[in-house]
């Protein structure tokens, strides 16, 4: 029965209109960005290397499908979690204002196995349109401009990764993306259980980013406390991977995190929906 | 008699302090049609969401099919069929995509063409292909209907199932629900606040309000056990009152042209009969049932 939940769930996220924005809002972007480097890409590269110039000869393909690839992500990365949470946050709460939880609660389906089937069906979601973000920056990248050695620039220095180096660093760099993206489908679904309306879920899913990425930036020692058990300080977390070395530790203290924000949110969203009267 | 489907004891539903179900009990019976009647807010939603365990009783006992709903919802729930309140779909599909989907999590194998079945059955023949979003009321209700049979349940429960319908409409829902009785055999649970919408359906019925049971037994026995008050108009009183006086027939209540009398429907044809022989003009003579001016009374205090 749960498979089949799941697969009702999958049916309804196609049939929707919101799923299809995020897909074309990545798109667009995407492809603006994609066009804009073509056109202007040189003017980019000669900013990015400009204050190492002196000491360093840049030879080779540098404006290649590795480094627009790595651009585009890090630009994206905080804003596919909204596109995300346009989706996962409708699940439950859509129901309840559509009036279609009543109908749904009363098949023989338990109340847990709607909400992980809401999930998985989340999950998979969040993959597809993951799927598609590496498919435009990746392929189309690497199609548009070729491939080369990647170059990331972090706030002390310059790395440098040879091109047979890179293909594995973004295939887990995809991965814990991933991660943090579900920590954000889970938030949104959690948020749904408590939400009669989807508009609520989306809104405090934004509001919390916001508000959790404001409280890391800020440098204040209270702070300091909490800041390493944000979700928001690991959204990033895939980063480590174009270190080099890579920070083994601080990549799976934050792969950690993640998970354990997922679970708790989760055990949160089963506990609230198992409980909760269906009154509209 | 044989265990009852539906058992409920003594529930109990608080809102905080409001007081939404006090202490109704009452059984179902395999192929009853069993009539759930009480004012809009007299509890009838909440108890019914509570047998279905859309929301959990304060206290009590609820069983269907002999088994508590808290310990064996899935199990209860596969062999049950219900619309409550209004029926409501996913309106960007269609409406065989949306049996499909109902169909898919109500624990039976159903075919494409057993959808197509269903939905010529409950007259939504041609429709099968089109989107929700683009039906009236009616036709959401006749949907509403297919997935609550498409499982083939045992038992039915319709909340206010022509609530909102025009009057073709809800003529063809109660068609709809006798066809379910009469051909089907299926125990039907049905909460309206018409009473003569549970007359022409019901076998047993309940009255509910303000979350209390009132009256609870068989329709026709509840009916017919009530005395009626036939109410005369004629054309000169006095002279009535004297005739019938004199005739062994007491009014209880004479005011303007009006004759009313608390009697049997035999007794209301001799005092017809007697008005007539004396030359008195009778103009109208109306029937109305105790139960339902009791009704009226309660949903309109």
């Amino acid at each position: 029965m749960f498979f089949k939940s799941t697969y009702n769930e999958l049916i309804k996220i196609a049939a929707k209109p919101r799923s299809y924005l995020g897909l074309a809002a990545i798109t667009l972007i995407v492809g603006l960005i994609l066009v804009a480097m073509k056109l202007e890409g040189g003017l980019y590269i000669s900013l990015l290397t400009g204050p190492f110039e002196q000491s360093l000869i840049f030879e080779g393909n540098v404006l290649n499908g590795n480094l627009v690839g790595f651009i585009i992500l890090q630009m994206l990365i905080i804003h596919v979690p909204l596109l995300i949470a346009f989706v996962t946050g409708d699940l439950i709460s859509g129901e309840a204002a559509m009036g279609t939880i009543r109908m749904l609660l009363t098949k023989p389906v338990s109340r847990n196995q709607i909400v992980l089937s809401k999930f998985l069906a989340g999950c998979i979601y969040t993959l597809i349109v993951l799927l598609w973000l590496a498919f435009l920056t990746v392929v189309v990248g690497q199609w548009l401009f070729g491939s080369g050695d990647l170059m990331v620039l972090k706030s002390d220095g310059l790395v440098v990764l040879q091109e047979g180096d890179v293909a594995w660093r973004f295939f887990y760099g995809f991965i814990v993306a991933f991660l943090s993206l579900i920590m954000i489908a889970t938030l949104s679904l959690t948020l749904s259980c408590f939400s009669e309306n989807s508009i609520g879920p989306i809104v405090t899913t934004m509001g919390l980013i916001l508000l959790f990425t404001i409280i890391g930036s800020i440098e204040v020692p209270l702070f300091d406390q909490v800041r390493p058990y944000l979700f928001t300080t690991h959204m990033a977390a895939w980063r480590y991977l174009f270190d080099d070395p890579i920070q083994w530790k601080d990549l799976w203290f934050s792969v950690a995190v993640l998970v354990g924000h997922i679970a708790v949110l989760l055990g949160i969203g089963l506990y609230k929906f198992k409980r909760k009267d269906i009154l509209s | 008699m044989s265990a009852p489907i539906i058992e409920v004891k003594n529930l109990v539903k608080n809102y905080g302090s409001f007081k939404a179900v006090r202490n109704i009990s009452f059984n179902v019976y395999e192929g009853n049609v069993y009539g759930f009647l009480g004012p809009n807010g007299a509890g009838k939603s909440t108890t019914i969401r509570i047998l279905l365990s859309l929301i959990r009783a304060t206290e009590g006992e609820v069983k269907l099919f002999g088994k508590d709903i808290r310990t064996h919802r899935d199990e209860i729930l596969r062999r049950i069929g219900c619309i409550v309140e209004k029926p409501d779909f996913y309106k960007y599909l269609s409406a065989e995509k949306n049996i499909a989907l109902c169909a898919r999590i109500s624990g039976a194998a159903v075919s494409k063409k057993q959808i197509h079945e269903m939905l010529d059955f409950v007259g939504l023949k041609g429709r099968e292909k089109d989107k929700v979003s683009g039906f009236s009321h009616g036709m959401k209700q006749r949907l509403g209907f297919a997935q609550t049979l498409i499982h083939d349940p045992e038992l039915i429960i319709l909340d206010e199932p022509t609530t909102g319908l025009d009057p073709q409409g809800i003529i063809d829902i109660r068609n709809l629900i006798l066809k379910l009785k009469t051909e089907k055999n299926k125990t039907i649970l049905l909460s309206s606040h018409i009473l003569s919408e549970i007359e022409l359906i019901a076998d047993r019925m309940v009255i509910i309000n303000k979350g209390e049971a009132i009256v609870e037994g068989n329709v026709r026995e509840l009916l017919n056990a009530q005395e009626v008050i036939v109410v005369f108009t004629v054309d000169h009183l006095p002279k009535a009152q004297s005739v019938l006086e004199a005739s062994g027939f007491a009014a209880y209540l004479a005011q303007d042209h009006e004759l009313h009398f608390q009697t049997s429907l035999a007794q209301s044809a001799e005092i017809n009969k007697v008005l007539c022989a004396n030359g008195i003009q009778v103009y109208s003579m109306e029937t109305k049932r105790k139960l339902e001016d009791y009704f009226l009374k309660l949903i309109n205090p």
